[in-house]
C-alpha cells in the first residue's frame, strides 16, 4: 500500500516528443505494419470513366490466377447493408459517379499477385457524358442547406450595396484556388480481421471512435461489434477524419476470404478516394472610408461537390468574424459535378477563404495608402461582428504588433516593385490567421496501481500532432505526478468515446477529459486517506455535461503571418526565404510539438501558395496530377526560415487548460501573406493560386 | 510453368538472409512483408517521395525502385540497423532533439538519407547548389546545402526547418565544433 504525497507540479516545458525515439528507430508501427499470420492483400480497382454504368466485370482470368482468393465487385455483392455515406457503399451499385471510384477489389495471398491482377481486371462501362468543370456561371449552381459542418450558408447584415456605394475606396476582385490533395505521407491503410461476427481493424484514422461508426454503418454492424485501433498514424490533414473506403474494402475482403486482409491505397488512387479540397471561385468586395474604416464586406463563394454526396466547404465563414463593418454579406453556392466528393483538408473553409479575404484587405490597403497592419488594427471589432457575441479572448491586434516588431516591419516602404537585389525583386507581406476554438465530448479513464503508477486511457489519435506528448504533460500536471510515473494509452475504441484529431479540437477535448478524470481520481485517493489499495483505484470522466455548459461566446485562435518573397526578374521564379507567424492560441500545453504544428501549418501554407495545384481533365474527367511527381508539394529547398511564436493568452472558458488548438491556424493566411509579398516585390497581384512562373509572363 | 520466384541472398543490418521471393518483389516489400522490418516506409511505391530510402552498400537508394532479385549479395542497412543497442545513431538522436519529425512516416527515409548524405559530405561531394568554389567537406555544409541534398525526401507535416537544424548540428559535430 502506498501513500500519495502531494507533489509540486512538474515542469515539462521543453519536453521532447514522447514517441520520437520509437519513430526515429523505426519501431513505431502504422496501420499496414501490424504483423498477422495468414495475411491476405486487397488491391482496389478504380473506374476509368467519370460517369456511367458497369456493364460487365471480367473476373474469370483473375480468379483462375494462382494466389487470388476473391474478386469483390457489384455483381458479386458479398454483404449488402444500408449506409448513409454513399462513398462507403462499395460494390452495391453498377453506377459510376466519378473517375477513380472503387469498382472492385482483388484479394490475393501476396501483394504482388493482388497488384498485378487488379491492374488487369477488365471493366466494361456504358459511358455517359460527364461534366467536371467548375464555373462561376454554371447553370447547376445551387444553395446548400448549410455549409460544413452546420454553419448558415449565407449571412446578410445591413446593406452591402449601399455600403459600397457610400465608400470612398472599393475593391471588387475575384480569387481562385485550385483543387488540392491532402496526401499524407502514409497512404490510407487498414488491416482487418474477424473473430466470429466481431471485426477488429488497425486503421490509419484520425479518430477510431468516429471511424468505428463509419465502418459499422458500411457493413451493417452494431458499432459494438467493431474495434478500431490506431497507434501511429502517418498524417491525415483531414483525409483520415472519417472512415474512407479502404477500411471497408479490408473488412469486406476479410469476411469474404475468412482471413486477415490488408488494404493500402496506392498513392495515385488517393486523390479520388480520400477526398480533396474543392477548387473555389471567390468574389470579394470591400468598401472603406478614406480613413480605412470598412463600410462593407462581401464574400461570395462558388465551389463543387459530387453527384453522390454533398460536401459544402465553409469558405466564407471566417469572413464573418474577422473585421468590423456595418454592411456584410457571405454566400456559398455549389455545383454538383461528376467528381469525387470533396472533403476536409487542413483548415477547410478558413484556409482558402482567408487567402481571398486577406489578399483583398491588402489590395484595399494599397488603394488607401494605409499600412496593411494598421488597416487591420483600425477594423478590429469589439464583439463578434455578425453574432454580436463577446469573444472569449481575441488577440489579433497583439499578434499583428508582436509579429511586426519581430519581423522588422516598421519603416517598410509600401511602394510595390521598389527593391531589387541582384536577380530578385524583393517584397514583404502580411496576413491574419484565424481558426475556431472548440471542444467535443470525450471520455478518459485513469488508473493508479499500488506502485503509484498511473495509466491514462483515452481514444485520442496522434497523427503527428504531438497528442501523446501533450496528453502526458496535461496528465502529469493534473495528477501532480512526474511524467515518468504515467503511461498514456491512446488510439483504441475500447477506451470509449473521444473527439477525433481534427478541427484543432484534440488537445482541448482530450485534456479536458483527462483533467476531469484526474480530479475524480485524486478525490477517490483522498477518500481512501491517500492510500492506494493493492487492486488499485480508477476513475473516469466524460466531458459531455461540462461542454454543454460552456457559455455562448465567439472562440477563435488568431494569428498574424509575415512573409518575405523574392521573384526572379527574368524567370518569375518565386522564393520565400522567410515566414514568421505569431499566434494567440490560449494555453500551449506542449511547446515543442505545438511549435512544430505551427511551423508545419505555415510550411503547408507555403506549399499551397507556390506548388499545389490539381486539375480535373475535362475530356477524361480525372485528376491529372495524382501522384507526388506531378502534384507538387513543397520540398526541403522550397522552404527557408520559418519562425512561429505565440503570445501568453488567458482563455478562461475552453476547458480547464484553456488550450485553443494549433493544428490548423498555421496554414490560414500563409498563402495571402506570400501573395501580398509577391505583389509588394513585383507590383503584380496574383489572384489565382498557386503563384507559378507563368503569372509573371506579361510583366514588363 | 516458368519459374516466377527466385532465391535471394541478402545481408540486412548485418544479418544474412536467404529468401525465396516473387520476382516482382521490391526490396521495400521484401523488408516490410517478408523480413518484418517495417521501419522502412512505403509512401508512393514509385520513387517519388523518399520514404523508403535505405542504404545499399552504403549508398542511399529508394528501395521501392529496387527489385529484390537484382539486389542479391547487397548489404542493406535500414533505420532499424542504425542504433547501437539502446543508443540511437547521432542522426536519430538529433531528430528527436530538434523535433525534426511529426507523423514520423517520412522519418526513417529522412534519417537513412541523411546518414548517407553526411557521408557524401565527408567525402566532399558537391551538390547542385555548390558554388564556383569547390565543396571541401563538412565545413562547407550550410543550410542551403542541407536543403538541396535532402530534397528527395518529402515531408508533408512540414518538419523541414527542424530537419535542417538537426543536420546542421551534426555537421558542426563532424567538423569538431560543439
Amino acid at each position: 500500500m502506498t501513500t500519495i504525497a502531494d507533489r509540486p507540479p512538474a515542469v515539462h516545458h521543453g519536453a521532447t516528443r514522447v514517441d520520437g525515439p520509437d519513430k526515429v528507430a523505426g519501431r513505431a508501427r502504422y496501420a499496414a505494419e501490424h504483423p498477422m499470420a495468414e495475411l491476405a492483400y486487397a488491391c482496389p480497382v478504380t473506374s476509368t470513366v467519370a460517369r456511367g454504368e458497369i456493364v460487365k466485370i471480367a473476373t474469370d482470368r483473375a480468379t483462375a490466377t494462382p494466389g487470388v482468393l476473391a474478386v469483390l465487385h457489384w455483381g458479386d455483392v458479398p454483404h449488402a447493408s444500408g449506409h448513409e455515406d454513399p462513398e462507403l457503399a462499395l460494390f452495391r451499385s453498377p453506377m459510376v459517379s466519378y473517375r477513380g471510384q472503387i469498382v472492385a477489389a482483388v484479394v490475393a495471398t501476396t501483394l504482388e499477385v493482388a497488384q498485378e491482377v487488379a491492374a488487369q481486371i477488365e471493366v466494361e462501362y456504358r459511358v455517359e457524358p460527364h461534366d467536371v468543370e467548375l464555373r462561376s456561371e454554371h447553370p447547376g449552381l445551387y444553395t446548400p442547406a448549410h455549409v460544413n459542418p452546420d454553419f448558415d450558408t449565407d449571412s446578410f447584415v445591413g446593406d452591402v450595396e449601399e455600403g459600397l456605394a457610400r465608400s470612398a475606396i472599393t475593391v471588387d476582385v475575384t480569387y481562385t484556388t485550385p483543387a488540392q490533395h491532402n496526401h499524407p505521407m502514409e497512404p490510407h491503410a487498414c488491416t482487418a480481421w474477424w473473430d466470429g461476427d466481431h471485426l477488429t481493424v488497425v486503421d490509419s484514422t484520425q479518430g477510431p471512435w468516429r471511424g468505428r461508426a463509419g465502418i459499422a454503418g458500411a457493413l451493417g454492424l452494431d458499432p459494438g461489434q467493431v474495434r478500431v485501433i490506431a497507434q501511429h498514424v502517418g498524417g491525415g490533414f483531414g483525409s483520415k477524419g472519417t472512415t474512407r473506403a479502404h477500411s471497408v474494402v479490408a473488412a469486406l475482403a476479410a469476411r469474404a476470404v475468412d482471413r486477415p486482409v490488408r488494404c493500402v491505397l496506392a498513392r495515385r488512387q488517393m486523390p479520388a478516394v480520400v477526398g480533396h479540397r474543392t477548387p473555389s471561385i471567390q468574389r470579394v468586395r470591400l468598401g472603406a472610408d478614406p480613413d480605412g474604416r470598412l463600410l462593407a464586406i462581401s464574400h461570395d463563394v462558388v465551389e463543387q461537390t459530387s453527384r453522390i454526396k454533398e460536401f459544402a466547404e465553409q469558405t466564407a465563414v471566417a469572413t464573418r468574424h474577422m473585421y468590423a463593418a456595418p454592411n456584410r454579406r457571405t454566400t456559398h453556392r455549389l455545383v454538383r459535378l461528376d467528381v469525387p466528393t470533396p472533403a476536409w483538408m487542413r483548415a477547410p473553409g478558413e484556409c482558402p477563404g482567408m487567402f481571398a479575404l486577406e489578399s483583398a484587405i491588402d489590395e484595399l490597403a494599397t488603394e488607401l495608402g494605409i499600412d496593411p497592419v494598421e488597416l487591420r488594427i483600425r477594423n478590429e471589432p469589439t464583439v463578434d461582428p455578425e453574432s454580436g457575441l463577446p469573444f472569449s479572448s481575441r488577440n489579433l491586434v497583439a499578434c499583428l504588433r508582436d509579429g511586426a516588431a519581430r519581423f522588422g516591419w516598421d519603416g517598410r516602404d509600401p511602394t510595390p516593385r521598389h527593391e531589387r537585389r541582384g536577380r530578385w525583386w524583393v517584397g514583404t507581406g502580411v496576413a491574419a490567421s484565424v481558426y475556431p476554438a472548440r471542444a467535443a465530448p470525450s471520455r478518459a479513464r485513469i488508473t493508479i496501481d499500488d506502485h503509484r503508477r498511473y495509466t491514462v486511457e483515452i481514444d485520442a489519435a496522434d497523427i503527428g500532432t504531438g497528442a501523446r506528448t501533450a496528453l502526458l504533460i496535461a496528465a502529469a500536471e493534473a495528477l501532480a505526478a512526474p511524467t515518468t510515473d504515467i503511461e498514456v494509452r491512446i488510439g483504441d475504441t475500447n477506451f470509449g468515446e473521444a473527439m477525433i484529431a481534427g478541427g484543432s479540437m484534440g488537445t482541448a477535448s482530450w485534456t479536458w477529459a483527462i483533467v476531469e478524470a484526474a480530479d475524480a481520481l485524486r478525490a477517490r485517493i483522498a477518500a481512501h486517506d491517500g492510500r492506494v489499495p493493492p487492486e488499485g483505484l480508477s476513475a473516469e470522466a466524460h466531458t459531455g455535461a461540462s461542454i454543454e455548459q460552456l457559455p455562448d461566446a465567439a472562440r477563435f485562435t488568431f494569428g498574424a503571418q509575415f512573409a518575405e518573397a523574392r521573384v526572379d526578374v527574368d524567370t518569375g521564379e518565386v522564393r520565400v526565404p522567410r515566414l514568421l507567424g505569431v499566434f494567440a492560441a490560449g494555453r500551449i500545453v506542449s511547446p515543442v510539438t505545438a511549435r512544430s504544428q505551427l511551423v508545419g501549418g505555415m510550411t503547408m501554407g507555403l506549399s499551397m501558395a507556390l506548388c499545389e495545384e490539381s486539375r480535373l481533365d475535362p475530356e477524361f474527367g480525372d485528376f491529372t496530377r495524382r501522384d507526388l511527381a506531378s502534384y507538387h508539394v513543397a520540398v526541403n529547398p522550397d522552404v527557408g526560415e520559418v519562425e512561429a511564436y505565440w503570445l501568453d493568452e488567458d482563455e478562461p472558458e475552453l476547458g480547464p487548460l484553456g488550450a485553443k488548438g494549433v493544428g490548423e491556424v498555421g496554414i490560414v493566411g500563409t498563402a495571402a501573406a506570400i501573395a501580398n509579398a509577391v505583389h509588394h516585390a513585383t507590383g503584380i497581384r496574383v489572384r489565382d493560386l498557386p503563384i507559378t512562373v507563368d503569372r509573371f509572363l506579361d510583366a514588363p | 510453368m516458368p519459374r516466377t520466384d527466385s532465391v535471394v541472398r541478402i545481408e540486412v543490418n548485418g544479418a544474412d538472409h536467404e529468401v525465396t521471393v516473387d520476382n516482382r518483389t521490391t526490396v521495400l516489400d521484401l523488408l516490410r512483408e517478408h523480413l518484418g522490418l517495417t521501419g522502412t516506409k512505403k509512401g508512393c511505391d514509385h520513387g517519388q517521395c523518399g520514404a523508403c530510402t535505405v542504404l545499399v552498400d552504403g549508398r542511399r537508394m529508394n528501395s521501392c525502385l529496387l527489385l529484390a532479385v537484382s539486389a542479391g549479395g547487397a548489404a542493406i542497412r535500414t533505420v532499424e540497423g542504425l542504433a547501437t543497442g539502446e543508443e540511437l545513431h547521432p542522426v536519430q538522436q538529433a531528430f528527436v532533439d530538434c523535433d525534426a519529425l511529426q507523423c514520423g512516416y517520412c522519418t526513417p527515409g529522412q534519417i537513412c538519407s541523411a546518414v548517407a548524405m553526411l557521408d557524401e559530405v565527408s567525402h566532399a561531394w558537391p551538390s547542385a547548389v555548390t558554388g564556383a568554389a569547390p565543396f571541401t567537406g563538412p565545413g562547407d555544409l550550410d543550410a542551403a546545402e542541407v536543403r538541396e541534398r535532402m530534397n528527395g525526401n518529402l515531408c508533408r507535416c512540414g518538419a523541414y526547418v527542424n530537419i535542417v537544424d538537426a543536420l546542421l548540428g551534426i555537421g558542426l559535430t563532424m567538423r569538431g565544433e560543439p
